[in-house]
């Protein structure tokens, strides 16, 4: 509109480098923005490892601990919960631990370091509610298993190992954290190796 | 973008802007606000304020959004989250800062577009009401400021809101029941933590958003004034076709008037602007990241300590920005006398269209003696400010009671002389 | 063993006030966020002789450990003398009622101690206490008179013992602490003792706001970078504004 000439490609160029500028600029101003969502080290802190004393833990017994605000159970497996498990794998979705819900030093046949010793985060795969654990009566789900895990919300089920069986909502088998045995009667939940 | 008209775009993009604007007037809303809105040629240095408010006041929003998720507003939890986002939140630090910072920024910013409007007349007629949203927005700034500063609820936060607060029990009558229903306990307590946290981050900063839409709305009915102070839309036909500026302005303001020495809000303003975000974020962030409590004037240390009710800090004033009212509240020795002052102090403020009975805007153009009072005005204020800041002392007293006189002493001298001022001739057109 | 320094600064002051209050002239703390050798020491001295019964409730040991270069194993091992986690804030476990009947009031956080009252303050207030045998701990501070806490940093220093002389203020006679000396019954010389105070006053001033040295680097940054953009936005304006003139 302007009778004076125009540089029109300075202009531009000028027009351009400066957006491009401040673009960035708005860029590195969102970053607090975002970054200020991370766990914050109030969270990291209350998110440490756990150590667990499983020297009282009996035969059949869980205990639950919390870890990064979640449930991670720990049970006492008898020989017969054990046996019991290689019954019912045609029924389960992922008998061989193929997805990784579970680091390699879980799997194995009993997802743990330990055959007797079970250690899992307590939240069913399907929308986290955390189940129930049966010690006995668990035959009334599935025939010939006396317990495992039962999820009330939306009915999943799951055996002794974590691992889910078919034809229930819940698409994976349960979560086994990272954990380590410091010595015999003592686990840390949440560290695979002690530093 | 100024040569573009309503509903006449193509392509991809022109088809989707032109179903927008089959349903909401998107394109004549930038048009007629932006970018065939006509602003005066010869806008200064202290034209840049308006904008700069405008940034502070989203920053103030956004880092106040993000303080929220992380501060626990109770008696119990202030203090310790407001250092759980100091230490714990990532760059909670920085949004922090930046938002205390902000806060004194807001009142720096606001304080130099006030004097802008004083010195360019822009209050006089027809832009009455735009100062009015202006002096609401000023009060609602205020507010906000002074809810916000409880909320660290450290030792500043809590006796500076003691002392505010009990202004009103200077109010004859009900002036103790009102302190009461304003705290909502015998003292200042959780209760009154909590309701000024409400009133900070929704009712009042609802408030100001819509005040500076009004404020803009008003500023654009009327037209900007400028530092000649002379108008640059004339009575439709009274000016030469050659003497019109060769920029396309919007026909809602065209029809209307003629118009001279005016260019298009964008992209001349808005570039400028830019360059006037640039200069201010540079003196902003160096606050910000090197200087935070700008020695002691943007975070008081005794606001380190948490609040105890039973104690009250050696020295104790607001911060820098009220100041200048604490002030003047000080130097009557009288309670209520006091407050009455502190109030009529901003009401003759927002009076000045009326007292102010000269024809004549801006100040290039007025009286010796106009100069002068505006002069001793900026002395008397920066004084009052200082004086406001400092621990009571002979001297202070003393130079806050002169000051104060002459605080009022502007607005009546002001009254006075202008009914038959001296001025110098206008310009027909604008300077440069 | 005389403290020179001390002497030769303190000789100086000519109103060294016995009253509470800002009017005490305070020494120069001269410390370095920059020197982690020296916060280190700091942290040490801190959780050896304040964390007894001073707190530093927000702020967390691992964090601590991070800024100022102590591997967090290390910093594990050597400065938490209880069961902390390392993640933990840095508290003690006195109960606050207790400390209140034993020293008058309870012991004070120190988290931000430095931002209320300067790191000037705190060095200046650290080689001020001397012996006063009317004081419940037999020690008086002349930047804090009748303060309610003992010197515990006196097996390092040594007895400090005040002269006084009397001077008139507004009209009335009071004692002043003109210098303080120690009897050199200390661990460390006076100079050494400096140092230590130096180091537990740059470690406060660090945990007063941890974030300071981040934010001067990131600050620069941002700064350049705003001084670039300024750049740019100028050569535009005057572009476009060629239009204009």
């Amino acid at each position: 509109m302007s009778n004076a000439p125009v540089d029109n490609s300075r202009r531009r160029f000028l027009t351009i480098a400066t957006s491009v500028v401040g673009g960035v600029g708005a860029a590195g101003a969102a970053v607090p923005f975002i970054a200020s969502w991370n766990p914050s080290e109030r969270a990291k802190s209350a998110g440490a490892p756990v150590e667990v004393d499983i020297s009282k833990l009996e035969p059949g017994q869980l205990i639950r601990v919390e870890w990064r605000g979640k449930p991670v159970w720990v049970i006492n497996r008898t020989p017969k919960m054990l046996e019991q498990m290689k019954a019912h794998e045609g029924q389960l979705r992922d008998p061989q631990s193929e997805e990784p819900q579970q680091l390699d030093s879980a799997k194995n046949e009993y997802r743990s370091k330990r055959p007797e010793i079970f250690v899992a985060v307590g939240i069913c795969t399907h929308l986290g509610c955390s189940p129930s654990f049966f010690n006995g009566g668990f035959g009334e789900f599935v025939e010939g298993t006396e317990s495992g895990f039962f999820c009330p919300c939306h009915g999943s089920k799951f055996d002794m190992a974590g691992r889910v069986f078919q034809a229930v909502p819940a698409p994976l088998n349960l979560e086994i954290p990272p954990y380590t045995f410091i010595d015999d009667t003592t686990i840390l939940v949440g560290e695979e190796e002690v530093a | 973008m100024a040569g573009k008209q309503d509903n006449a775009s193509t392509g991809v993009v022109g088809n989707v802007i032109n179903w927008i604007d089959d349903r909401i007037p998107m394109t004549r809303v930038w048009n007629m606000h932006i970018a065939q809105y006509p602003a005066p040629k010869n806008f200064n240095f202290w034209y840049l304020f308006g904008s700069l408010a405008i940034l502070v006041l989203v920053n103030q929003i956004l880092t106040g959004i993000w303080l929220t998720m992380s501060y626990v507003p109770s008696a119990e939890g202030a203090f310790a989250s407001i250092e759980y986002i100091m230490r714990d939140v990532e760059y909670g630090w920085l949004l922090r800062y930046m938002h205390s910072t902000g806060a004194s920024a807001f009142f720096v910013v606001v304080y130099l577009h006030m004097f802008r409007g004083m010195i360019y007349g822009s209050y006089q007629k027809p832009r009455e009401l735009l100062w009015l949203f202006g002096m609401l927005i000023f009060l609602a700034l205020m507010a906000e400021a002074f809810m916000g500063y409880l909320l660290p609820w450290g030792q500043m936060s809590f006796w500076g809101a003691q002392v505010i607060i009990s202004l009103f029990g200077a109010i004859p009558v009900i002036g103790d029941d009102l302190t009461q229903w304003i705290r909502g306990d015998y003292v200042i307590s959780g209760a009154t933590l909590n309701r000024f946290f409400a009133l900070h981050v929704i009712a009042l900063p609802l408030v100001l958003v819509i005040l500076v839409f009004l404020h803009i709305v008003a500023l654009h009915e009327v037209g900007s004034n400028n530092p000649d102070g002379v108008d640059i839309k004339r009575k439709k036909g009274s000016v030469a076709e050659e003497d019109k500026p060769k920029f396309q302005f919007h026909e809602y303001y065209t029809n209307k008037k003629d118009i001279v020495d005016a260019i298009p809000f964008h992209p001349y303003y808005t570039v400028k602007d830019v360059l006037g975000v640039a200069g201010f974020l540079i003196f902003f962030c160096w606050v910000v990241f090197f200087a935070p409590e700008m020695g002691g004037f943007f975070l008081e240390a005794p606001n380190f300590e948490a609040a105890n009710p039973l104690k009250t800090p050696e020295h104790i004033f607001p911060v820098w920005y009220f100041t200048p009212f604490y002030a003047i509240l000080r130097a009557i020795p009288d309670k209520l006398m006091g407050v009455i002052a502190m109030g009529a102090s901003i009401v003759l403020l927002a009076l000045l269209p009326w007292l102010d009975r000269g024809k004549v805007r801006s100040i290039r153009y007025r009286s010796k003696w106009h100069k002068l009072n505006i002069a001793q005005f900026v002395v008397t204020f920066i004084i009052l400010g200082w004086a406001g800041a400092t621990p009571q002392t002979d001297l202070s007293t003393v130079l806050s009671r002169i000051t104060t006189v002459t605080y009022f002493m502007f607005f009546v001298l002001l009254f006075v002389y202008s009914k038959n001022e001296q001025t110098k001739p206008l310009p027909e057109r604008l300077t440069k | 063993m005389m403290k020179k320094l001390i002497i030769g600064l303190f000789a100086l002051l000519p109103t060294f006030a016995m009253a509470a209050g800002p009017s005490v002239p305070l020494l120069e703390s001269n410390h370095d966020l920059t020197d982690n050798a020296s916060l280190q020491r700091g942290a040490k001295l801190f959780m050896n002789y304040c964390l007894g019964c001073h707190q530093m409730q927000y702020q967390r040991y691992e964090r601590t450990f991070r800024d100022i270069g102590i591997p967090v194993e290390i910093g594990q091992e050597t400065l938490i003398f209880d069961d902390s986690k390392v993640g933990s804030h840095i508290k003690n476990s006195i109960e606050i009622d207790d400390a209140a009947k034993w020293f008058g009031a309870p012991p004070p956080d120190l988290t931000l101690v430095a931002r209320v009252r300067g790191a000037d303050w705190i060095y200046t207030y650290l080689k001020s206490f001397y012996v006063d045998e009317s004081r419940p701990f037999g020690v008086n501070n002349s930047v804090f008179p009748s303060v309610g806490m003992p010197h515990v940093l006196q097996e390092l220093q040594g007895v400090p013992t005040a002269r006084f002389e009397e001077v008139e203020e507004h009209g009335v006679k009071v004692k002043k602490v003109v210098e303080i000396t120690t009897d050199g019954s200390g661990e460390l010389s006076t100079d050494e003792y400096d140092q230590a105070v130096r180091d537990l006053t740059n470690f406060m001033a660090y945990v007063g706001e941890p974030t300071r040295l981040k934010s001067e680097a990131l600050g620069y940054k941002v700064l350049g970078f705003l001084v670039i953009l300024f750049i740019l936005a100028f050569f535009l304006k005057k572009e476009y504004w060629r239009d204009v003139h």
